[in-house]
């Protein structure tokens, strides 16, 4: 890789970690302006004012607002994300196990819909305006209009409460075989794949068609290439800058997005780990959620950022 | 299932009858219409000879071109007739016999190549694709063709210049590698579409030379479209001129250029022969440029170097010179765009402000612009009456009856009616637009105006009708131009002074006569030499006579 490259990925790179910061300021102060009191919630009602000003000492609480935020950052970069108030555990293992659920279904989701978004995509180019492209548009578009969770329920009625074929609880457990795992959660890889779908697949379709404008589509229509030879040797490699971005905004979805499929289908990950917390008012949690979520985001874009830099022969080989 | 193609070496290859072309039109407003692009033309060429299509844009060259291929560009549509290459008639083939053809029999070399490869991948993959994907021949044994038609045609370092993007090459080398790449696969025809016109003159006379002896070489016939008559008569065996969609003249090349027999080919034969007499200068300038020195990026990449030039009023000054010599940032420094580093520019006795900003607007109304592309100079939301009108508003604060009637006495005096006063520019050729522009310029009762390329973008006679109304104006209102342009037949029509630029500065400068007497230096040679003269076998004797290689090279 050549050095303007570089540079251009190191600046991205710093960007993210730039803008990280400024996330993370912004939920610490976010999370001072709630109204509440740490202390009171932990002692509860009927605490002495004599304790639970010892139990803000204690905590630090008294401290002005920017050494507390310093405080929680410097424990976050070194991996304690400090305990739970409901539980009193730590949140950094609790969430570990968390995120990793969640990466895993994300995963799986993005496993299925990537690859089938971009051939749906491909596909209604090479017959595109016919019945083929309009019948891919038509039902993309009318998966992702449902909301997740009408889907998911009508998934769990038909195919698990009368078909029988995937449990309608997600549940997972440590040490379960990975086929046992994979059918847990077919149901609500099923559900995230037709919610990103379409999305995909219509920007595909639209940076391809894009592209399909150029001269040099015609230059490779006077060699004799089929349609499809065209799509993907001389289209698709030139649209992939746009296709990855949607991607990636997708793949973000899918791992900060789950929250309601992962509520529905009872599955232990971070969006049913937040979801909880914020009923108990667990403002650790929450915090250390927010920023696991904007990291995954913010690093997600970086990757396509990076994608499109590096896929761009310009800046890849410059005269 | 087709029979496989005939490799004779003599004998018809592609016999084009009673060619049809339609397509529909979606004019605002109005109901689709049918518009007839080529009427009953038919179009014969034997193995390995050169028919050269020539006419004006919306001749009907291209999409008749691209039809030995059975290619409609844009929606356009084969509605009659028949193409027959090697034997087989490709309008009832089918897309299957299209694509075995494409590529393999037939290959297009277009007027953009640097729009017509791939940015994404490596020239190599793509001009030996064609002949992998027809299974002509091995991928080693196609590289090694490659590589050999890049050292025929001229191309640095051949070994690798495959492995590059083509970003990475110049527009004349792209333009040799696209020639390569429709040779890769040893067709039987070859479709040149303007395959120099977007060239610089100097570089132009390479590539044509290059794909003349490529063409020579291989004996592929070709069939080669351009609307310059000069170039075509270097390369083609018989020519056909066209109109409108309609056959006009065909005959051989030395016939064509000596004795057309219509009139149009005539017209198209004599363009350029304007008679200008040149106007010695007067005694003070109205424009004085003083030693300028101009750059961009903060004085990193120098553009312009002590350059010194005057204008008199009522004359013309040419700035000739290939792209990137600095001819246009020369006006860009003129009209304080982009302020000089040195140097003093005196307007009409006073010292122009570098700056745009600065200057007052009575500066600004005596120097006028008029671009190459007037259509893209204009609002296309505006009407004509609109886009004429707004300098009499600004300049002169005219309202009303006052301005309307001004509006009409200037399209009066480029020739055209008050009936367009109310049209858009969408509705106007290529022509009318400039027209318009010029129009515009001239509302401001200018000193000066700067003419940038403005007939570069026009057909030969158009052109000339262009030219022809700038001189007359000039004798009418006595106003001075700076003419930019790489075009040196246009030098000679309408120049009193010329100064020739080479990398930002000026290598010869002087009244006409004097700049075209010889004897010349290295770069203003090269240049007068490359300019394509209607004679057989010009392009030898230039090649040969040449004393410096092009910037291109």
């Amino acid at each position: 890789m050549s050095a303007p490259v570089l540079k251009l990925v190191a600046q991205r790179i710093a960007m993210g970690l730039l803008l990280l910061l400024a996330v993370s300021v912004l939920i610490f102060a976010g999370t001072q302006i709630l109204p509440g009191d740490v202390a009171q919630s932990i002692l509860g009602q009927s605490a002495t004012p004599q304790a639970l000003e010892n139990l803000r000492r204690d905590m630090g609480l008294n401290d002005p607002a920017y050494i507390r935020y310093l405080r929680w950052l410097g424990g976050i970069l070194t991996g304690d994300l400090g305990t739970a108030l409901s539980s009193g555990q730590d949140i950094a293992t609790s969430l570990k196990e968390r995120l990793w659920n969640t990466l895993f279904l994300a995963f799986w989701a993005a496993v299925v819909s990537i690859p089938l978004a971009i051939m749906l995509g491909l596909l209604a180019v090479r017959y595109r305006n016919g019945f083929v492209d309009k019948l891919i548009s038509g039902l993309g578009l009318a998966s992702t209009s449902l909301p997740e969770f009408f889907t998911g329920y009508l998934l769990i009625y038909f195919v698990a409460v009368r078909l029988q074929w995937f449990p309608s609880v997600s549940t997972v457990y440590e040490g379960m075989p990975l086929g046992e795992r994979l059918s847990a959660i077919a149901l609500p890889v099923t559900v995230l794949t037709l919610v990103v779908l379409a999305h995909m697949m219509r920007m595909t379709r639209a940076a391809i068609l894009n592209v399909m404008q150029s001269a040099y589509i015609e230059t490779a229509e006077l060699k004799g290439l089929s349609p499809l030879q065209i799509i993907t040797r001389h289209a698709f490699p030139n649209a992939i800058a746009p296709i990855v971005n949607v991607v990636m905004l997708n793949l973000a979805f899918l791992v900060v997005g789950v929250v309601v499929v992962e509520v529905i289908f009872v599955y232990p990950g971070m969006g049913q780990y937040l979801v909880d917390h914020v009923a108990k008012r667990d403002v650790p949690v929450v915090q250390a959620c927010g920023l696991v979520f904007a990291a995954v985001y913010i690093s997600l874009n970086i990757i396509a950022d990076i994608v499109a830099i590096v896929s761009n022969p310009r800046l890849r080989h410059p005269k | 299932m087709a029979k496989a193609p005939r490799k004779d070496k003599t004998g018809l290859l592609l016999d084009i009858q009673n060619l049809r072309i339609e397509a529909t039109s979606y004019p605002p407003g109005e109901p689709p219409r049918n518009v007839v692009i080529v009427d009953d033309v038919s179009v014969k060429l034997e193995r390995g000879k050169v028919l050269g299509l020539i006419g004006e844009s919306g001749a009907g060259k291209s999409t008749i071109g691209l039809s030995s291929m059975c290619y409609g560009r844009g929606g356009v549509r084969i509605t009659g007739g028949q193409v027959i290459l090697n034997g087989r008639d490709l309008v009832k083939g089918g897309p299957r016999l299209l694509r075995q053809v494409r590529g393999k029999e037939v290959c297009y070399v277009a007027q953009s190549a640097a729009a017509s490869f791939n940015p994404a991948r490596k020239l190599m993959d793509q001009v030996i694709e064609a002949a992998l994907l027809h299974r002509i021949c091995s991928r080693a044994e196609a590289e090694k063709r490659a590589i050999g038609l890049f050292k025929k045609l001229g191309l640095p370092n051949p070994e690798t210049f495959g492995q590059r993007f083509p970003h990475q090459v110049s527009g004349g080398q792209l333009q040799r590698a696209m020639t390569a790449m429709a040779l890769c696969s040893e067709p039987d025809l070859i479709v040149f579409d303007e395959p120099t016109t977007a060239l610089d003159v100097t570089t132009q006379i390479d590539v044509l030379a290059s794909i003349k002896e490529a063409i020579h070489d291989t004996n592929v016939a070709a069939l080669y479209i351009t609307h310059d008559l000069a170039v075509v008569a270097q390369v083609a065996d018989d020519i056909m001129v066209l109109r409108h969609g309609k056959l006009v003249e065909y005959g051989d090349t030395r016939q064509i250029i000596k004795e057309p027999r219509q009139q149009y080919t005539n017209q198209l034969v004599s363009v350029h022969h304007i008679p200008h007499e040149q106007k010695n200068p007067n005694d003070a300038p109205v424009l004085a440029v003083n030693n300028i020195t101009a750059a961009y990026g903060g004085g990193l990449v120098k553009v312009l170097k002590n350059v010194t030039v005057d204008v008199h009023l009522g004359q013309t000054l040419a700035v000739v010179g290939e792209s990137g010599s600095g001819k246009s940032t020369l006006a860009r420094a003129i009209t304080g765009l982009l302020p000089p580093m040195e140097g003093s520019i005196t307007f009409n006795g006073r010292t122009l402000s570098p700056r745009l900003a600065n200057r007052t607007r009575n500066d600004l109304r005596e120097l006028q612009m008029i671009y190459q592309m007037a259509d893209v100079a204009m609002n296309p939301r505006q009407t004509i009456g609109t886009i004429i009108g707004r300098p009499l508003e600004f300049y002169f604060g005219m309202r009303g009856r006052e301005r309307d009637a001004r509006v009409r006495e200037l399209l009066d005096k480029i020739e055209m009616g008050t009936g367009f006063a109310d049209r858009y520019p969408a509705e106007l050729s290529g022509g009318q637009k400039q027209r318009v522009c010029i129009a515009r310029a001239l509302a401001a009762k200018p000193k000066l105006i700067i003419c940038d390329e403005v007939t570069s973008a026009l057909d030969p006679l158009v052109a000339d009708g262009i030219l022809k109304l700038l001189l007359d104006l000039q004798k009418d209102e006595n106003v001075a131009y700076i003419f930019i342009t790489h075009d040196l037949a246009v030098v000679k029509s309408i120049a009193d002074a010329i100064a020739v630029m080479y990398r930002g500065e000026v290598v010869r400068y002087g009244p006409k006569t004097e700049v075209l007497k010889p004897p010349f230096d290295a770069y203003t040679d090269l240049l007068l030499s490359s300019v394509p003269e209607m004679e057989l076998g010009w392009l030898e004797g230039a090649m040969k006579n040449r004393r410096m290689a092009s910037a291109g090279n």
